[in-house]
């Protein structure tokens, strides 16, 4: 009885190696490249020749002139994710979330949100709640020398609302964001890393 | 208010997909004839007379002989990677327990990662390795669900089928098709699907940023269908890139869920008495419900430790508290083990739903196949004890459930025990296991808890701060697996190829209905109780106890 089955159990698991390992996932790369090569190839923001990341992962952002990203636990690490996994309890967590509020409030002078001072599962989230954004206007209008109102102004229209009113959160993506802020209102002396 | 309007909405358009999918699935295992001739080609070259039935005994064997040429299939794959093609990265190797350890995972449908996608493995083994045991482990766990079906529901004299004829029909007319669609619909939502390298960027402030992708749609659509749940990449789907919208994110939950719900309904169609499929389906919603509830109050009412608002530690912004609860009560109740957020930040009360929903045998609609024919294990048990109370021989659609089926399935339900309390007592005591704890205190055990019960349940989440890469945890936890898959498969389709060859009776007077609230009651109570009996102890000691230490502002 084991031989007999041994012959199906071969040519099956080779033939679906074929169908379902290499047909499958080809023929599924040729479709999304022929119906959306932006998004199959990383979502990527390209200028000139030069890459400048990609519009789905956070990179890390110091200078006073721009939105900065959620905490990452890998240093924004794109090429091997993780997040900090402790648990509620973690002595550390608790900490490390205390240090990260007295920081924010200290830079820009507003309460902290909690998307602020905690870590995202990825270590890359794009996103910012629009209360952490808006709390850093004041501080980015000051490094760029603009009214605070035109860098609120800027930052509500980049607001992406919950799906149907019903799922997710509002949220706002940060590296889309300081693209903008560099287009509208450049910065007064490239000075990176403020 | 609207939380709950979302949560109504997304339950109805989940039965809405799976009522359908349940009909089709009926079809296609009863053989479709615009099928027969594609069909009767493959089982040709394979040298199988596939309108043959099988007894119990051979089907097992043949699922056992697949799953091992699978399994050394894929561990020289992954050991030879460094010089198969497809590897732009160029990953090297991986180490033999590495290997064994993910092999295993991925035949015994479990999706346990001790790896990291992005950084160990290479394209040709995300594709031809693991992505085809996403889909030939589904199938086994779908064949093995319908064989099972068979023997509660065909009449006396009929066989539990043809695996490979059921394995053959599970890929080609149900997996596959829906895992085209998702993955064309993840790719547009901005998944990728790419067979380029990792890109290097310069940032806007001048940082260097190497970004990992991949062919990554095709696997992620099998992932979530199969109840597979290995992530392309380290976070799994708390990765922007295979997770990047809120569209994204509830195509893949009702992904995870699709096929396990809808094996609810095919038992009741193939029963011929739908209301003993929508039974089961009642049984398992109000547990889902349940643990559901649970675990969403508590993330949304937050951690006061950390201040105030949802608790966001280790949760992605475009989720917040709630899609991350649903998907980790969807993901744990149904062995699928993909993640949206980290299961090791959620509160305590939060981890112990996740951690009972893993150890009653992933019953509450479980994984494909698996969770329908781990809930006929309770089914057996809970008509044993409703006899029982009441003195006459209990039966279970007219065929007589004696000492046999009983004592099979109690060698199954043990194996949970076996796996998760005894294998995490050793993971928490041997010095060469304990080195893998992250956590202090209480949170300590249940992060080796949270790993063994993960891994009997053939789920394949963690408390992911757990060093799963030890030796001694790639290996104990590769044999764990085995044992959760195996010695659940091989007692159900026994009992099954037992009670095919029982003549029903009629239906009488004194018959205990099997479909109505009275039933629903007593199979969630055996499945609670019995489940409670088994592990409250040690999650006394674990979740409840480090949440009393929160409430008392305790840290560790």
């Amino acid at each position: 009885m084991f031989l007999q089955q041994f012959r199906p159990a071969l040519v099956l698991t080779l033939g679906f190696t074929f169908l379902t390992g290499l047909a499958y996932p080809l023929a599924i790369t040729g479709f999304a490249g022929l119906a959306s090569p932006e998004a199959s190839e990383g979502s990527l923001i390209i200028s000139g020749n030069e890459v400048i990341g990609s519009r789905l992962i956070a990179q890390p952002f110091s200078g006073a002139g721009y939105l900065h990203p959620r905490p990452s636990a890998s240093g924004w690490n794109a090429a091997g994710t993780s997040a900090s996994n402790l648990g509620p309890t973690s002595a550390k967590l608790i900490a490390d979330v205390a240090q990260r509020r007295a920081a924010y409030e200290t830079e820009n002078g507003q309460p902290a949100p909690i998307d602020a001072v905690t870590g995202s599962a990825s270590g890359l989230d794009p996103d910012i709640s629009p209360e952490n954004a808006l709390a850093q206007a004041e501080r980015i209008a000051k490094a760029r020398g603009v009214e605070a109102g035109a860098v609120l102004d800027l930052i509500e229209t980049h607001v992406e609302s919950p799906l149907l009113g019903l799922y997710g959160l509002p949220r706002i993506n940060v590296l889309e964001t300081n693209l903008a802020l560099d287009a509208t209102f450049p910065l007064p002396t490239q000075s990176p890393g403020n | 208010m609207t939380d709950l309007l979302g949560y109504m909405l997304w339950f109805a358009v989940l039965i809405g997909l799976a009522v359908p999918a349940a009909v089709w699935m009926n079809r296609v295992y009863a053989g479709v004839p615009a099928f027969a001739r594609t069909e009767r080609t493959i089982l040709r070259m394979a040298g199988i007379d596939g309108s043959r039935g099988m007894g119990w005994a051979e089907y097992a064997i043949a699922v056992l002989i697949l799953n091992a040429v699978g399994f050394f299939l894929l561990y020289a794959i992954l050991r030879l990677q460094g010089v198969l093609p497809q590897n732009p990265d160029g990953i090297v190797g991986m180490s033999p327990d590495l290997a064994f350890n993910t092999a295993i995972s991925f035949i015994t449908n479990t999706n346990w990662q001790a790896y990291s996608g992005e950084a160990q493995l290479s394209y040709f083994s995300q594709m031809a390795g693991l992505t085809v045991q996403n889909f030939l482990s589904a199938a086994t766990g779908m064949a093995v669900g319908v064989a099972v079906i068979r023997g509660f529901t065909e009449p006396k004299g009929a066989t539990l089928g043809n695996f490979w004829t059921d394995m053959i029909r599970s890929v080609l007319w149900i997996l596959l098709p829906m895992s085209v669609l998702l993955a064309l619909f993840l790719a547009l939502q901005g998944v990728p699907q790419t067979l380029l390298g990792a890109i290097q960027a310069t940032g806007v402030e001048g940082q260097e940023q190497i970004i990992a992708r991949g062919p990554a749609a095709a696997q992620i659509a099998i992932k979530q269908l199969g109840t597979n749940g290995g992530g392309f990449f380290g976070v799994n789907s708390a990765h922007p890139f295979e997770n990047p919208t809120i569209a994204s994110d509830l195509a893949q939950t009702w992904a995870i869920l699709l096929i396990p719900v809808a094996f609810c309904f095919l038992f009741g169609i193939m029963a011929k008495d739908r209301r003993q499929g929508v039974a089961i389906f009642a049984s398992m919603a109000v547990m889902f419900v349940i643990g559901l509830a649970t675990i969403h109050l508590y993330e949304t009412w937050g951690n006061p430790l950390l201040g105030s608002g949802a608790n966001m530690e280790g949760k992605e912004q475009r989720f917040g508290a709630m899609l991350s609860s649903l998907w980790a009560a969807s993901t744990t109740a149904a062995s699928n083990g993909s993640v949206n957020a980290m299961h090791d930040s959620f509160m305590p009360l939060s981890g112990l739903v996740m951690m009972v929903f893993m150890q009653i045998g992933e019953v509450i609609f479980g994984g494909v196949g698996a969770g329908l024919y781990g809930m006929l294990l309770y089914v057996v048990l809970a008509v044993f004890l409703a006899g029982l109370m009441v003195g006459r021989t209990p039966e279970y659609l007219g065929r007589k459930i004696e000492a046999r089926e009983v004592t099979l399935a109690m060698l199954a339900f043990l194996s949970m025990p076996l796996g998760i309390l005894v294998f995490a007592a050793l993971a928490v005591t041997v010095p060469a296991a304990t080195a893998a704890i992250q956590d202090a205190g209480p949170h300590g055990l249940s992060e080796a808890l949270y790993a063994y019960s993960s891994a009997t349940g053939n789920n394949g989440s963690a408390f992911a701060g757990w060093g799963a890469a030890l030796p001694w945890h790639t290996t104990a936890i590769g044999l764990v697996m085995l044992l959760g898959r195996y010695a659940i498969i091989l007692p159900m389709l026994a009992i099954a190829g037992s009670l095919i060859r029982k003549q029903p009776a009629p239906e009488s007077a004194g018959t205990f209905p099997t479909h109505g609230p009275l039933f629903v009651t007593l199979l969630v109570l055996t499945v609670v109780i019995l489940g409670a009996l088994t592990f409250f102890p040690v999650l006394a000691l674990g979740p409840i106890a480090e949440e009393t230490a929160r409430l008392a502002g305790q840290t560790f």
